[in-house]
Parts: C-alpha cells; sequence; structure tokens
C-alpha cells in the first residue's frame, strides 16, 4: 500500500517536499520517481558510503585476474613448498601474524603456503558469482510466480500458494545439505570427481529451488491489493491486455519490493553459500572460496589465528554495507516508512 | 487482566464452566485440525525427499557400496535393502517400516524403524536418538539466549529512545547481525578458550548425568548460536514497544498515575509479546541450520553434523531418516507456537 504510492500519482505531480530542493522548488519540473528515488539516495550519506563499499567488493571480484598479475601472484601456487623459508617445519608460516610482509600482504596459507591475498580476491570472485546468480534467478522466479498468482487468482493462486507453503515447510539450510550430492548424482556418477563447474551449477540450483519463494509470496500479496485499485480498473476498461496491464501498470508499483529484497537476499545467499563451504558440501579445494577459506582457517586457528581474519573482517563489512545499502534504499524509495 | 484470565481458566467456578470448556474444545479442534496439516506436510515432504535420494541417483546401492565394487555385490545389496523394487513401493516400504517395523535380510528392524545406515550398518534411528539431545540442548539453550538478551535489548532501546544508549544498542545488533557463526566461533573459542581459559572447551555432556558440565560445556555455542538471532529480536522489540507506548490503553494508564515501570511491563510489553513469539516459530528451521554450522564449528556430535557427515559419507538412508526426523520436530514446534499465541493473545482464535 504505502510503497505504491510513487507511481499513483499523476504524471508530473512531483511533489515539493520530497523530492525537490528548495532552490529548484520554483521550477515544477516532472520527474519520475526514479529521479526522486535517486536524489533520495544521493542525500543519505551512510547509504552512498555503503553504496561504494558495495561496489568495491563487485571491483574486487570482477577485476581480480588484473588486480593478482599486478600483485605478481595467483591463488594456486603453493609458495610456502616451493620457497624454502616461509613455512617452518610444522608447514606454519615462519613470519609472526601470518607470515604477513611487504611481498605476502595478507600472508601465506598454512600447509600448502599458497598466498592469501590473491585466495579472498578470487574467493570474494567465486562467493559472488554464486550468490548473484541465485538472487538474479531467485528474482526472475519470485516476480513471476508472485505476479502469476496474484494477478490471475482463483485456482492458480490456489495451487501456487499452496506449493510455495510446501517449499517454505522444508528446513532450509538442512535441505541445502542434503540436495548437493543428490544434484551431483544427477549430472556424475558417484565413482568420479565432480567438475568445479558443475558444482557451482549445483549450489546455485540448490539455493534457487528453495530461495525464491519468499518474495513470490510478498508480490503475490502486493499484486492483490493493487489489483482491486482503480488504475488497473481503468487500464482493464480501455481494453489494455493483461500483459500490458502487468507490464506497465503493476511491475512499475513493484521495484520497491523487489530492489529491497534483493538487497536483502544477496549479503544472505553469500553467507549461505560460505556457510556450505565451510561444512564441506559446497566448493571444495582447489578453487578458491571465501566459505572454504573459513574452514581452513578453522582448522589451523590454534596455530594460526591470523588467517581466519581476512576472510572474517571482509565479510563482516561486505554484510554490514549491504544491510546498511538495504535500509538506505527503502528509505530512499519509501520516505514515508520511519525505522 | 490477568486476574480476569485466572477466573475464566479456573472451571470451578460456575458462570465460567462453559466458557472454559468452549475454549477447550476449541484448543482441541485446532490440535486436531494443525496435526492432520501437519502430517499431510510430513508425508509430502517425506515423499518427495524420498524420491530425490531414491530415485534420481541411477545406483543408490553403488553408493552403499563405495568405489571398487563388482557388479554381484552391488546385486546383493539391492536385494537385501530392497531397492530392486520400484521407488515407489520401496517408499510405501519405508512408511509400514516406521509404523509397525521391518525385516531385512540382515535382521528385524522394530518400528519406528528409519533403515540401516550404508556405512557402518547401524540403524538410523538409534543413530538420531543418541544425537539428538546434543542439538535439542544446542536449540533450546540457544533461544533462551537470544530471547532474553534480544528483548531486554530491545526493551532498553525502546525505554530510552533517541540517546545515545539506543543508538549505540542498535548499531552493536546491525553488526550482530553481519557476523558469521564460523568466523565468530571460532575466534570466541581461540580467545575465550585457548588463549584466556575462561570458558571450558565445549563438549556435550548429558544433563542428566552432570547439570555444571553440561552447562559450562555448552556456554560457548549458547552465546555464540545467539549472535546471529539477538539483532533481530532487539530490532523487533524495540519497534514494537515503541509503537504499543503510543497506545491509548498505555497512555490512559501513564495519565491515571499508574508507574513507569507498571506501564512499561504490564501494559505495553502484553501488547508486544505475541509477534514475538511468532517470529520464534518462524526461526525454529532456520535455528536448526544455524545448530549444523554452530555444530561444525565447536565439534559437537549432534544431528547438523550427523547430517553432513552422511552427505560427505553418502549415507542415504541416515540423510533420509535426519531430515524427516528434523521436518517432524519443526513442524511440532511451529504447531506448539501457534497455540502458544492463542494462549498469550486472547484475541486470535485458533482458526
Amino acid at each position: 500500500m504505502k510503497s505504491s504510492s510513487q507511481t499513483a500519482d499523476p504524471p508530473g505531480g512531483a511533489d515539493p517536499i520530497d523530492g525537490a530542493a528548495p532552490a529548484e522548488a520554483g521550477s515544477l519540473a516532472g520527474r519520475s520517481p526514479g529521479q526522486l528515488m535517486w536524489r533520495r539516495f544521493r542525500r543519505d550519506r551512510t547509504g552512498m558510503v555503503s553504496a561504494c563499499v558495495v561496489i568495491v567488493f563487485f571491483l574486487l571480484a570482477l577485476l581480480a585476474p588484473l588486480i593478482s598479475r599486478l600483485y605478481g601472484k595467483d591463488p594456486y601456487t603453493t609458495y610456502g613448498l616451493d620457497r624454502p623459508g616461509l613455512l617452518n617445519e610444522f608447514f606454519y608460516p615462519v613470519k609472526p601474524n601470518g607470515g604477513i610482509d611487504g611481498e605476502f600482504w595478507f600472508g601465506v596459507e598454512p600447509q600448502l603456503g599458497r598466498d592469501v591475498f590473491t585466495q579472498l580476491l578470487y574467493g570474494i570472485r567465486t562467493s559472488l558469482l554464486i550468490a548473484t546468480a541465485v538472487t538474479v534467478l531467485c528474482l526472475i522466479t519470485g516476480v513471476v510466480v508472485g505476479v502469476t498468482a496474484g494477478y490471475l487468482g482463483g485456482r492458480t493462486d490456489y495451487l501456487l500458494s499452496r506449493f510455495i507453503d510446501l517449499l517454505l515447510a522444508f528446513p532450509a539450510q538442512l535441505s541445502f545439505v542434503a540436495f548437493t550430492p543428490v544434484v551431483y548424482a544427477l549430472f556424475v556418477s558417484p565413482e568420479k570427481e565432480t567438475p568445479t563447474a558443475l558444482r557451482v551449477i549445483t549450489l546455485i540450483t540448490v539455493m534457487w529451488a528453495l530461495g525464491w519463494m519468499g518474495l513470490a509470496r510478498l508480490l503475490r500479496g502486493q499484486v492483490l491489493s493493487l489489483r482491486e485499485r482503480e488504475f488497473i480498473e481503468a487500464a482493464k476498461v480501455t481494453g489494455a491486455s493483461p500483459w500490458r496491464i502487468i507490464r506497465k501498470e503493476l511491475l512499475p508499483n513493484l521495484w520497491t519490493p523487489i530492489l529491497v529484497q534483493s538487497t536483502l537476499m544477496l549479503p544472505t545467499f553469500v553467507t549461505t553459500e560460505a556457510g556450505l563451504s565451510f561444512l564441506g558440501v559446497g566448493i571444495v579445494e582447489p578453487t578458491p572460496d571465501w566459505g572454504r577459506m573459513f574452514a581452513t582457517g578453522a582448522r589451523h586457528y590454534q596455530n594460526d589465528i591470523t588467517y581466519m581474519f581476512f576472510p572474517g573482517i571482509a565479510m563482516v563489512i561486505f554484510v554490514v554495507a549491504f544491510n546498511l545499502l538495504g535500509d538506505s534504499v527503502r528509505d530512499a524509495f519509501d520516505p514515508k516508512t520511519k525505522r | 487482566m490477568r486476574r480476569g484470565r485466572d477466573r475464566l481458566s479456573d472451571p470451578s467456578r460456575p458462570p465460567y464452566r462453559r466458557l472454559y470448556r468452549k475454549i477447550r474444545d476449541a484448543m482441541l479442534r485446532f490440535l486436531v485440525r494443525r496435526s492432520l496439516g501437519a502430517m499431510v506436510i510430513i508425508l509430502l515432504i517425506s515423499a518427495i525427499t524420498f524420491f530425490l535420494f531414491f530415485a534420481v541417483p541411477s545406483e543408490p546401492a553403488q553408493l552403499a557400496c563405495g568405489k571398487n565394487c563388482d557388479p554381484d555385490a552391488i546385486r546383493i545389496i539391492n536385494h537385501n535393502l530392497g531397492l530392486d523394487d520400484p521407488v515407489p513401493v520401496q517408499y510405501w516400504h519405508y512408511l509400514v517400516g516406521i509404523f509397525a517395523g521391518r525385516d531385512f535380510d540382515i535382521g528385524h528392524c522394530s518400528a519406528p524403524c528409519l533403515g540401516y545406515s550404508f556405512r557402518n550398518d547401524q540403524p538410523v534411528w538409534e543413530t538420531i536418538l543418541d544425537r539428538y539431545p546434543t542439538t535439542l540442548s544446542l536449540a533450546v539453550g540457544g533461544t533462551v539466549v537470544f530471547l532474553v538478551v534480544g528483548v531486554s535489548i530491545g526493551m532498553i532501546a525502546a525505554a530510552r529512545r533517541g540517546t545515545f544508549a539506543d543508538k549505540f544498542l542498535s548499531s552493536l545488533s546491525l553488526v550482530g547481525n553481519s557476523m558469521q557463526i564460523y568466523f565468530v566461533g571460532t575466534i570466541a573459542l581461540w580467545l575465550l578458550v585457548d588463549s584466556w581459559g575462561v570458558l571450558d572447551r565445549p563438549e556435550y555432556v548429558p544433563v542428566t548425568q552432570d547439570p555444571v558440565g553440561w552447562f559450562s560445556g555448552m556456554l560457548l555455542p549458547w552465546l555464540v548460536l545467539s549472535i546471529i538471532f539477538i539483532a533481530n529480536y532487539s530490532r523487533m522489540t524495540r519497534s514494537l514497544m515503541i509503537e504499543q507506548l503510543d497506545e491509548d490503553h498505555v497512555r490512559t494508564a501513564r495519565a491515571k498515575g499508574m508507574s513507569h515501570r507498571t506501564v512499561f511491563f504490564r501494559y505495553a510489553w502484553r501488547g508486544a509479546i505475541a509477534p514475538i513469539v511468532t517470529l520464534v516459530g518462524i526461526d525454529m528451521g532456520s535455528l536448526f541450520g544455524g545448530a549444523m554450522v554452530t555444530e561444525f564449528t565447536f565439534t559437537l556430535h549432534g544431528l547438523g553434523r550427523l547430517a553432513v557427515d552422511s552427505v560427505t559419507q553418502k549415507d542415504l538412508p541416515m540423510l533420509m531418516g535426519v531430515m524427516l526426523f528434523s521436518c517432524t520436530a519443526i513442524v511440532i514446534a511451529n504447531i506448539i507456537v501457534d497455540a502458544l499465541y492463542a494462549v498469550i493473545d486472547p484475541r486470535v482464535r485458533l482458526a
């Protein structure tokens, strides 16, 4: 209800209290809700800072090959084993604090002696790739199912809603863990090694299958209430096709929940994926992965606690930034809600 | 308000006897209906899971047998475990086994029979019963900690709205919300157990055997598990309390001179309980997931650990059993929470 108000305004009726700064109040230029939102968002300092942090993370992930080339190392080479003097006889870094020095900025990994900095870079890359793919798939599925159920109503709505209820009854994290081997078994016979690409696809599939229901249910509710509004009625009377009504009348009113939900979803999927890799059912050696670094860190924490801090602090920064960004996006879209 | 309700539920008072009976009947009807619904859900979930586990992999017996396994061995395993039947028939045998027990070639498996492990030929049900207390202690203790801490933080923030304490607690809970068990748990283990030695190394001791050891062994896992939940509860309690404090009846209570404390706890807090209870019900499922990572971090041998181990060892019957068991546990917990909801908030009809 609240969220649908901006687009339902008559065109050109950008209300001067919300968007325009006092200096511009004289010129009553029409502004789209998107522009209004952008204006409000730009004024929110926390939101801007956290948006920058999030963008930096995505850039790091995208540019990981370039950065590691400039840095001169890669996440696979076992520097500690190849070069004497980096690891001691128990295969732990010789230098204090996990072997941090000018050459290895974040130190070297215990046991195998790989470079932590590039491992983290590539790990973030893997995790963000998976999480982004899952988020996009869940968004599409959630929008399609939610809008279909809400707009068509009747028996379709009933069946889809029961289906959503059923999927929601699955204990999510346990199912993620339990169903990954099933999906592996779909593609590879058990005696063969599972290729990395397939592991990635499997993780995406499993998280997607049980991740979209929340958004679908939310959108269904929104569409149910929007369907009864006058502007939809008017569009129907003028003979607009259902497709047009959904595209031009309904979807613009649903951008707020969709965007807010996706900013909530993405960090959850990042941490879920990391959790799965931590448990040993996600990405495995030698592919660098954010969650797998926690597993390595937890194995060697008594002798080399430093290793744990780099992926850990990076993840805390990432999730905090994303949560703050989500709050700011909601405020910008929907200035009436007070936290 | 409380006195009124006590009189309501006291059957010895004639004027209320009929009402009492009505409430009791409604409660019974609710429980029966919800249990039936729960059974349907559990049946569906177990059917889907069973199908995925035993129909999708080309040769489940291969998983039972290991890497180098000749066709004869596979045939024997298939026969012994009934894996050569069609999957629906297998599922039927499985269901019958749960209620009536089942005979395998290796011996009789009495009800509730969830089959035998592919790995060590142990009965699944006994293994689950052996591991369950750990997870239950973890989940119950964690819930108590995050409810007490989260709700108190929320109440303090609401009472001191807009002050430094409020802002501090709010940002603290935001950071807590962004923490991960596998990170905080390991750091806490290193700091509190290995370096300073203020807490005992986490381990599970049955509470009936040694309550003190049980408590000190589970304390660190409880604290770490609750960290990720506290933020939700403090945020929700804060906004609910602020909402309630603005209500008319609360203002009236204050206006007629009741003490701050009475107004806060007896009036505003009562209105805020119900949604929090609902949230606990919703979190039941994720609590189990959280327990999985917590058990792994602190090397506790509970159900979550069992599930992960069965995945890595491709132990399908064990995994199926854990799935079924935890689904049932979550569904039952949800029914209890919904019934509690009706008890807490009399306006909610058990419909």
